[in-house]
């Protein structure tokens, strides 16, 4: 009975937090349309040839719709977009939404590669400084912590590109995925179909394209990780309940991941979550550094060439990546805290 | 698990063989040339759209379809699908031959159907051709055998040179009318030195040979073109064996590279150049004239641009054809100050106004606009630097709004002076913002001149008018770095295009 009491619970919260998503979504929809109206800088006039007439520029605004006024404008997209037509970009000439949900699983997956990189980084500094606490190893993570941190991503994938790039080419600096490859994947997430598929071969030349970009994104988050993790396993290790396990003589290494990890995983785990909507943001300048065909680097084209639909597009889905990352990590901190799992 | 000092270095050891495995090409000789490409290719279709009037991609798109005519490196014309082409005695009608024996992509013949279709295309307004304007002065466009023939609506001495710029492409009208605008935008088939095999929107575009073209098979059977917008990235590309080809990379980074790579360095027709807007203080020709002869030209070039470019006093360069090298506008700062004190000013009391630059958007852009200001400053003249994107340059141009001086570079890959002075100056034109009557009634009767040493003597005396008046202050041509590997000899073309079957190996 209370555990359908807490399911009841845990359903109206997440149609709570989805109705805030909705509301969420809206006025970034508005405030986007509006604002990249706004700004200087219209497509009409980056296409008007030279010699062009008014009358021609009036045709060229007619075509793209751009001749009404911008509530009016803003009425048909709104309508569009209920109905699943996020328009069609001025410069491709593709529907936005095929265009943005073709990229999104590329950036996606650097994401979440950079992720991983971030988590294990952070993980091993933070278990090491605390196993090794007081020691010149634990100086030494703080140090690197600190110089991780201090230099931002898109300096760390410049370095990356000169060391593993063109000093010792290791890796591939460009691109998703070798042009001459041939791929047999259906859907656009390269890097897990090429698992699901045990093409190894194709598996091995994407990650070598995805490293470094993920590496770059890693790095900062890595330090964050490490830090607090460090930070809460230091506090953790003076509970008395971890005094009680050295007591019964299990050894450092056991009281580390065993009894004080579990409990301090739980911050970090809360900030992970909101860092990994930064992580998403950063992928607009690591894609471009690295010209990885995502919807970061597609976002840069977009503002360059004023495609006004198509930035609305990435921006929604953006916004809509951001709210449901932070609903998922709500729900997982609800899951694993012990108060809250118990009520 | 354990962590011990083997198992690391049995990591490190697969870590490293995942990253060779995807390089295994790097150490062989050059079988697929790898170019890094320095901007992205949004759409194919040649003719519709913003990228058909963006001149940075014009290259891609003349490697899979050819234009009316073909223009050489050098700028000047020469027969491609069209093998001769001109007006009648009074030029109220245009025939064309057309090439025989030309295959399209798929293998279907190349016909005059195809050219008379595609004209008459650009033609229509609907399709969306950004420069139908110049199009629709053909009507009553028919192919009959080889011979494509139309009547001039409005005569337009420009309208051959148009077939070879902006949009002036054929498509194959069988396979458009079959596939559609989204068939063709995901298979396009053109008849030229390339074919599309895969493309990759923002990644990649990967060609291969068209071997039975018209002007000759290319050397390179396997093209890829990456589309790496970073020049940073770029440098990194050529310098790491990523990429045979690159181009448009800082000026230093070629200096440096070109010693171990292969480098070649020449104009192009992309010229910078300050344009003056006649309001407040431009009004004032002492103004105009003693801000052009303050700018030391040659001295910015050598020193911001490692002395990669070409000085300029007219909107045209020496390729172009009403280029004239007795026009100059000499480097004077004592005349400057002379002539801003006839109207009153002075180092002590200086005239002031705007001038709006990019930053970034061509090589030390903003820099150049930087060492101008500090060069007016010392004969009385202060600016002040506002900084926009170049969306916003666009903007403000067409609806003539520009500060009183603004920098811009300007693009006339066909070299006639209605594209460069013509367009730049003519005050009703949507990229001028100069509305002087003098100079409206100057070019107002070169537009429809039939006589062609007439037209180009007038557009001499236009550039002439507006040197001697300093309606525009022209700066430099620009030069276009190209690097390539040591195995792959690039020919340059002057029109900027970085054309693959034009690469050789060495």
């Amino acid at each position: 009975m209370r555990s359908v009491e807490r399911c009841l619970t845990l359903l109206r919260a997440v149609l709570s937090r989805l109705a805030t998503t909705l509301i969420t979504l809206i006025g970034v929809a508005v405030i986007v349309f509006f604002v990249i109206r706004v700004v200087p800088g219209n497509p009409i006039a980056m296409m008007v040839a030279p010699g062009a007439t008014e009358a021609d520029i009036a045709a060229l605004k007619a075509q793209y719709g751009l001749d009404k006024s911008i509530p009016v404008q803003f009425g048909i997209w709104l309508s569009g977009v209920v109905h699943g037509d996020f328009g069609t970009s001025i410069t491709t000439r593709q529907p936005v939404l095929s265009l943005v949900l073709s990229r999104l699983p590329a950036t996606l997956e650097l994401s979440v590669m950079a992720l991983i990189i971030a988590m294990i980084l952070g993980g091993f500094a933070a278990l090491t400084g605390t196993r090794l606490r007081g020691t010149r190893t634990e100086a030494a993570i703080d140090v690197g912590n600190g110089m991780a941190l201090s230099v931002p991503d898109f300096l760390w994938g410049l370095l990356l590109i000169l060391g593993f790039g063109v000093l010792l080419p290791v890796f591939h600096i460009s691109g998703r995925v070798t042009p001459s490859l041939d791929l047999p994947f259906v859907t656009n997430f390269y890097l897990t179909e090429a698992l699901l598929r045990l093409r190894f071969d194709l598996w091995a030349d994407i990650v070598s394209h995805m490293f470094l970009p993920a590496l770059a994104l890693a790095i900062p988050l890595a330090a964050i990780i490490g830090q607090l993790l460090k930070q809460s396993l230091k506090e953790t290790m003076h509970l008395d309940y971890v005094t009680l396990s050295r007591t019964k003589g299990y050894g450092e290494n056991h009281v580390i991941l065993r009894e004080a990890l579990p409990n301090a995983i739980l911050p970090t785990l809360t900030l992970v979550g909101v860092q990994f909507t930064f992580l998403i943001g950063g992928t607009v300048i690591i894609e471009r550094l690295f010209s990885y065909e995502g919807l970061g680097n597609m976002a840069i084209d977009a503002v360059i060439n004023r495609d006004l639909p198509l930035i609305q597009g990435i921006v929604i889905l953006f916004a809509l990546i951001f709210t449901l990352v932070n609903l998922a990590v709500d729900l997982c901190y609800a899951a694993l805290n012990p108060r809250l799992r118990h009520g | 698990m354990k962590l011990n000092r083997r198992a690391l270095l049995q990591l490190s050891a697969a870590t490293a063989a995942l990253g060779f495995s995807g390089l295994a090409a790097r150490a062989q000789a050059i079988d697929e040339l790898v170019i890094a490409y320095n901007v992205t290719l949004p759409a194919w279709d040649p003719t519709t759209g913003p990228s058909a009037v963006n001149p940075t991609i014009q290259g891609i798109y003349q490697s899979v379809f050819d234009q009316y005519i073909l223009q050489q490196p050098d700028l000047k014309p020469a027969p491609g699908l069209l093998t001769e082409w001109g007006w009648n005695e009074d030029k109220t009608k245009v025939s064309m031959t057309v090439r025989e024996g030309v295959k399209w992509h798929d293998g279907s013949d190349f016909t005059a159907e195809d050219v008379a279709w595609s004209l008459t295309r650009a033609a229509d307004p609907a399709t969306g051709n950004p420069i139908q304007f110049v199009w629709g002065t053909l009507a009553n466009i028919k192919a009959e055998g080889n011979k494509v023939t139309a009547d001039v609506a409005q005569f337009d001495p420009t309208i051959f040179k148009w077939m070879y710029f902006l949009t002036g492409y054929v498509l194959p009208k069988a396979y458009y009318e079959k596939v559609g605008a989204e068939g063709f935008e995901a298979a396009p088939v053109g008849t030229g030195p390339y074919m599309v095999e895969k493309f990759e929107r923002n990644a990649f575009v990967r060609l291969k040979a068209n071997e039975n073209y018209w002007g000759g098979a290319p050397e390179f059977k396997t093209v890829t073109i990456k589309f790496v917008t970073d020049a940073a990235a770029r440098v990194a590309e050529v310098e790491s064996g990523n990429s045979h080809v690159t181009l448009e990379v800082p000026y230093e980074e070629y200096d440096r590279l070109k010693a171990t790579l292969t480098g070649v360095a020449k104009p192009v027709s992309d010229i910078g150049m300050i344009f003056l807007n006649d309001i407040d203080v431009m009004l004032d020709a002492n103004v105009r004239k003693a801000a052009a002869h303050a700018i030391d030209k040659q001295a910015i070039i050598d020193r911001l641009l490692s002395g990669y470019g070409v000085k300029i006093d007219t909107l045209e360069t020496p390729e172009y054809d009403a280029y004239d090298p007795t026009i100059t506008v000499e480097y004077s700062p004592e005349k400057a100050v002379e002539l801003l004190a006839a109207s009153g000013y002075s180092v002590d009391n200086p005239v002031k106004f705007k001038i709006q630059t990019t930053k970034g958007f061509k090589p030390k852009d903003y820099e150049m606009v930087q060492a101008i200001v500090g060069l007016w400053r010392k004969v009385g003249i202060e600016a002040e630097i506002e900084v926009y994107e170049i969306a916003k340059h666009y903007e403000l141009r067409a609806a003539d709004q520009l500060a009183p001086a603004a920098f811009y570079n300007w693009g006339n890959s066909v070299g006639d002076p209605t594209t460069s002075t013509g367009f730049a100056m003519f005050g009703p034109s949507p990229h001028s913002v100069w509305d002087g009557k003098d100079l409206i009634d100057m070019i107002g009767p070169l537009w429809g001149e039939k006589d062609e040493t007439k037209r180009i003597d007038g557009w001499k005396a236009v550039d002439r008018y507006i040197a001697e008046n300093a309606l525009v202050i022209p700066l430099l041509q620009y030069v276009q770095p190209i690097l390539s590997a040591p195995g792959v000899v690039v020919t340059p073309h002057a029109s900027g295009a970085l054309l693959p079957h034009l690469m050789k190996r060495a």
